[in-house]
């Protein structure tokens, strides 16, 4: 075993849920393996962080070619949610509600709790600097755990070594 | 099935020095696997996880999962990373006797 400890450092640039969950479980199963974890938010991924935003992180049927309506357990095979439907006022709620109980059926927890536990955990947490000033942030509108706003040349020095997810 | 001696008494293990047999641990093999494991000395707060995990896993037939012990041993996952650094859930499994804990939370 050498004597530099593993890193895995993830990007999440998204903040629609299903694009969320990913770090949230790679990044556990590191924590798991004696692994160090640093995640760093960026663009989109704000909201995964953001106070005001976390608990209504959401996913849009439209144009999701992946979403059937067999995900309500209908008997539809491979028949997709019309686009059409999917532009309807409610259709995102529905859809995010759909997703919400798969992912509580497999034992997963909701997003704030999951990323409260990888800090727990130990795992390292930072904004993306150009995008706080995009969006109008200051660290007070971001959840415990976060450790600090920075630039893309100190994330650069801080994953020297690691090796890196792009999500 | 490979074995090996641990605090002098033999007991069958797979390749990642996993007991596969529960019935063969003892409290002083447990010791013996923490130091291993680099947990060190076993104290009180060790032991009521060790003893849930145990018990868990005689009741469900696997080991628990890190989020299975801090939702019903009581301990926190700040405690847990704390108590067995660097991968609770694996390394409290092996100090039990009982097989890696499967499932992704």
């Amino acid at each position: 075993m050498s004597d530099e400890n593993r890193h895995v450092v993830f990007i999440c640039s998204k903040g629609n849920l299903d694009m969320v969950y990913p770090a949230l479980v790679m990044g556990w199963a590191a924590l798991g393996n004696g692994i160090d974890v640093t995640i760093f938010f960026t663009f989109w991924g704000m909201d995964i962080i953001t106070k005001k935003r976390q608990p209504h992180l959401e996913i849009a049927p439209v144009a999701n070619t992946s979403m059937k309506m067999s995900l309500m357990g209908l008997p539809t095979g491979n028949l997709g949610i019309p686009n059409i439907l999917g532009i309807l006022p409610g259709m995102t709620a529905f859809a995010t509600s759909i997703m919400h109980k798969k992912i509580a059926e497999v034992g997963a927890p909701p997003v704030g709790e999951y990323l409260q536990m990888l800090v727990d955990g130990g795992a390292r947490l930072y904004a993306c600097k150009m995008s706080v000033d995009m969006f109008g942030l200051t660290k007070e509108d971001f959840v415990d755990g976060v450790e600090d706003i920075v630039t893309a040349s100190d994330f650069m020095d801080m994953s020297e070594g690691a090796q890196i997810i792009f999500i | 099935m490979a074995t090996r001696v641990i605090a002098g008494k033999t007991v069958q293990v797979n390749d990642e020095g996993f007991l596969t047999e529960p019935g063969e641990w003892t409290r002083e093999i447990g010791q013996v696997l923490a130091q291993e494991e680099g947990v060190g000395e076993l104290t009180d707060a060790h032991w009521k996880v060790i003893d849930f995990c145990r018990q868990d896993a005689k009741d469900s037939g696997k080991a628990p999962t890190l989020r299975r012990i801090t939702g019903a041993a009581g301990v926190s996952t700040k405690d847990m990373f704390k108590l067995f650094p660097k991968g609770p859930a694996k390394k409290v499994a092996r100090i039990s006797g009982l097989g890696k804990p499967e499932g992704c939370v």
